[in-house]
């Protein structure tokens, strides 16, 4: 693998070929905030809280570390006037569904951000995708997933099958960050499975699990 | 029809098609268009095909059935030619007269167009005011054609170019071409369309694809709709000549479930260029493979994006993917992808029949060719219109559009949909280029222009396209899912009198992050009609909020 030599927060960093911004930036110590990254998942790009000022062959431009794959003598910022903005507003309106959520209260310490800033709204999820990713790709159970678009999208528990897995595993309990999946599975339980669902299975028991394909980033061909 | 195996042999079928032409024989085109359809054009088509029936006049007339000819405003339309002679507003009892004074080689006066103020006719094409300051080298032909006819085509040199680029020139030289003539998008970002060719055409794939955007969704757009449906050839042969300069095997035209009618010409026209050897293996003989599928959307407007795009030919729910790496690198099951738009497409086989010099010597210094515009909002002449690159705004609005309706007085021009931006009556010189719009906050997008009077309210317009856009978004990321909702809030707030301090501070920093964070281009480009209102019309905005002390 080739090594790639970027500049982060004006320290030259050395990563490889195939990495994204974010990884030569974890590697190296430098923090970038990140709320619906998970080292298990695909990136997915949806918060845009990792957020960076990348700067090639002169060129400003923002865009999100958990995709951005690195090349050689770009330049990034992690934090800028503009940088904290977006995260800052970002936060703002995540903050009015879940003012309370530890994550987002320590972002907004951080950025500024005023958690009653924009209208309240209904739902306390934030539609990080975190349970519907990782039950995808790491469970392979599907027993999660997106309905509905635009601002109108949120996550929802399939009964047929969360009603045989979902007590078993319940990881996506822990990585929620709102607590919403929790929430969310105990209400289709209770509306269509009241007292059915499964309890654990031994480990022993459980199959394996196929390696799932991985879509590899490699650098922008042909900068505009 | 036995396929066609070379050049020779589809010369040889035009000459027979135009051998069978009579050109001095009355033909009368209907319009079929979106427009006239919903005006009931096909009752006077049919009482045209009765009256010609009736009395047996088939060898001396012609009736035919075509796409939108661009007057949508005085529709049905009818074109009598020879002579271009234009009939508004047909109804089916006019027919008789019709046909009586144009086998005597009359024109009805009273059919014929009328100038609001002046009560000037006019009976030809070329002096209607509407279409006389046109340059319509792409729709133009759609009054000659029934789309469902590919002898149509054929008889306007139809496929001539598809002939030339296979006979005449390597792909090389196609795309070449295509460089010089400086063919930028007609999709909405106005991005080269040869160098995206040449990113495809060098990606170290071997299996490529070329896709047709005919997926419009954008507000107060309507000339894709038109082209398509009008003259479904046009677009693909550029397709196929596009395909064959980038090396693509395979082509896809991508467009709305929406549209019966369009679907069925597609359809059509699909299956004739392959009756005929224009599509499949060996085509013309040239060596040259390539098959072309209809796909149809799943009914939102971030379809058309391209990524979300590709993404739905594959199966997958049509959500953008960031575009670090290109679409034209890797797309379509991360195969080299190149995706333009209808009217992009359209220009190709013109620009392959004349060359790029010819193609250059039309339109502004850096937009060349002409461009499609949809007409609309409190426009005198609503339309589908086509001109030069470069032609001032004020010519689109007054010359060919006729001004403002009911005697009002212009107060904004909106270009480029939900997506698009607003800019005050006296930027009305500025001219019509990709470049130049873009700097005004008002980029021209695909082609829609909305024309608003005096009693337009600015808040209203921008809630009004929010409150399209948010329902159309994916929802993927955040500053798109939750910045849109927030700032269609706020405006709906403001509308109802409700604005409060620091709504404006709010709107601000919403447009600004949406702009910059989002994804993909429809939540990037969601706050511009916002953006450009805030740059032109703040004092409006300004209105709605209380002033200091009397904040509810």
């Amino acid at each position: 693998m080739s090594e790639i030599v970027l500049k982060i927060d004006d320290r030259e960093v050395k990563a490889t070929a195939g990495m994204t911004v974010l990884q030569a930036a974890q590697q190296a110590g430098i923090h970038i905030p990140t709320l619906c990254h998970h080292e298990k998942l695909e990136a997915f790009g949806g918060c845009r809280l990792c957020i960076v000022e990348v700067e090639v062959r002169g060129w400003t431009s923002y865009v999100v570390s958990c995709l951005y794959p690195v090349a050689k003598d770009i330049v990034v910022r992690t934090r800028s006037a503009k940088v904290d903005k977006i995260r800052k507003v970002i936060v703002e309106e995540l903050m009015a569904h879940a003012p309370d959520a530890p994550e987002l209260v320590k972002l907004a310490e951080v950025y500024g951000a005023d958690r009653d800033r924009f209208e309240r709204a209904e739902s306390f999820c934030i539609v990080c995708g975190l349970c519907v990713r990782y039950c995808n790709e790491v469970k392979q159970k599907n027993a999660v997933g997106f309905i509905d678009n635009g601002a109108l999208r949120e996550i929802s528990f399939i009964p047929e099958i969360a009603k045989d897995e979902c007590w078993a595993c319940q990881e996506c309990f822990t990585i929620c960050p709102t607590s919403y999946a929790q929430a969310a599975y105990l209400l289709t339980e209770a509306l269509a499975f009241p007292g059915q669902r499964k309890e654990p299975v031994p480990a022993t028991q459980q199959p394996e699990l196929k390696p799932r394909r991985v879509i590899p980033i490699t650098p922008v061909m042909a900068a505009r | 029809m036995p396929k066609l195996q070379s050049a020779a042999e589809l010369k040889k079928l035009r000459a027979e098609i135009l051998a069978k032409r009579d050109p001095a024989k009355p033909c009368i085109a209907v319009c079929a268009g979106a427009a006239c359809d919903g005006m009931d054009s096909a009752a006077v088509a049919a009482a045209f095909l009765a009256e010609v029936a009736k009395q047996k006049l088939g060898g001396k007339l012609e009736v035919r059935t075509t796409g939108c000819h661009g007057y949508c405003e005085k529709g049905p339309n009818v074109v009598v030619t020879p002579g271009e002679i234009c009939y508004f507003e047909v109804q089916p009892a006019d027919v008789p007269e019709i046909i009586a004074a144009t086998l005597k080689g009359e024109v009805v006066e009273r059919l014929v167009y009328q100038d609001p103020n002046t009560g000037a006719k006019a009976v030809h094409m070329n002096e209607v005011p509407f279409y006389k300051h046109q340059t319509r080298l792409l729709i133009g032909d759609n009054p000659k054609i029934d789309p469902m006819r590919i002898e149509d085509y054929l008889a306007v040199d139809g496929y001539a170019a598809l002939v030339k680029a296979l006979t005449e020139m390597t792909p090389e030289q196609v795309l070449d071409e295509v460089k010089k003539a400086n063919l930028r998008g007609r999709g909405g970002g106005g991005f080269p369309a040869g160098s995206k060719w040449e990113t495809t055409r060098n990606a170290p794939e071997k299996t490529k694809y070329v896709i047709v955007n005919g997926h419009e969704g954008e507000s107060a757009a309507f000339m894709d709709r038109a082209m398509l449906t009008g003259n479904p050839h046009k677009v693909l042969e550029g397709l196929i000549i596009g395909a064959y300069a980038i090396g693509a095997q395979k082509g896809f035209m991508y467009t709305r479930h929406d549209m019966p009618l369009l679907e069925k010409h597609v359809r059509n026209a699909l299956a004739e260029a392959a009756e005929y050897g224009l599509l499949g293996k060996n085509i013309l003989g040239s060596g040259f493979d390539f098959e072309c599928e209809l796909h149809f959307d799943v009914g939102i407007f971030v379809s058309g994006e391209s990524s979300a795009l590709m993404r739905s030919i594959e199966g997958n729910p049509p959500e953008p993917r960031p575009k670090y790496i290109r679409t034209s690198v890797s797309g379509i099951w991360d195969k080299p992808s190149n995706l333009n738009n209808v009217e992009t497409w359209a220009n190709v086989p013109q620009i392959i029949t004349k060359g790029a010099e010819w193609f250059t010597s039309i339109g502004s210094e850096r937009s060349k060719g002409t461009k499609l515009i949809s007409l609309s909002g409190n426009v005198v002449n609503s339309g589908i219109v086509e001109v030069p690159m470069g032609t001032p705004l004020r010519t689109l609005v007054f010359d060919i559009g006729g001004g403002v309706r009911d005697g009002k007085t212009l107060k904004a021009i909106h270009f480029g949909g939900a997506m698009g931006g607003s800019i005050p009556v006296d930027l009305i010189d500025a001219p019509l280029d990709f470049d130049g719009m873009s700097k005004l906050g008002a980029p021209i997008g695909a082609g829609g222009l909305l024309l608003m009077d005096e009693d337009t309210d600015m808040v209203e317009v921008a809630r009004y396209l929010l409150d399209f856009l948010v329902n159309e978004s994916c929802g993927k990321c955040v500053p798109c899912r939750e910045g849109m909702p927030q700032m269609l809030h706020i405006l709906t707030n403001m509308t109802e009198g409700k604005g409060r301090t620091g709504d404006l501070e709010r709107l601000e920093d919403l447009a600004e992050v949406t702009g910059l964070g989002s994804l993909c281009a429809l939540g990037k480009t969601s706050a511009d009609p916002l953006k450009s209102m805030l740059r032109y019309f703040k004092p409006e905005y300004e209105a709605r909020i209380p002033s200091a002390g009397e904040t509810k």
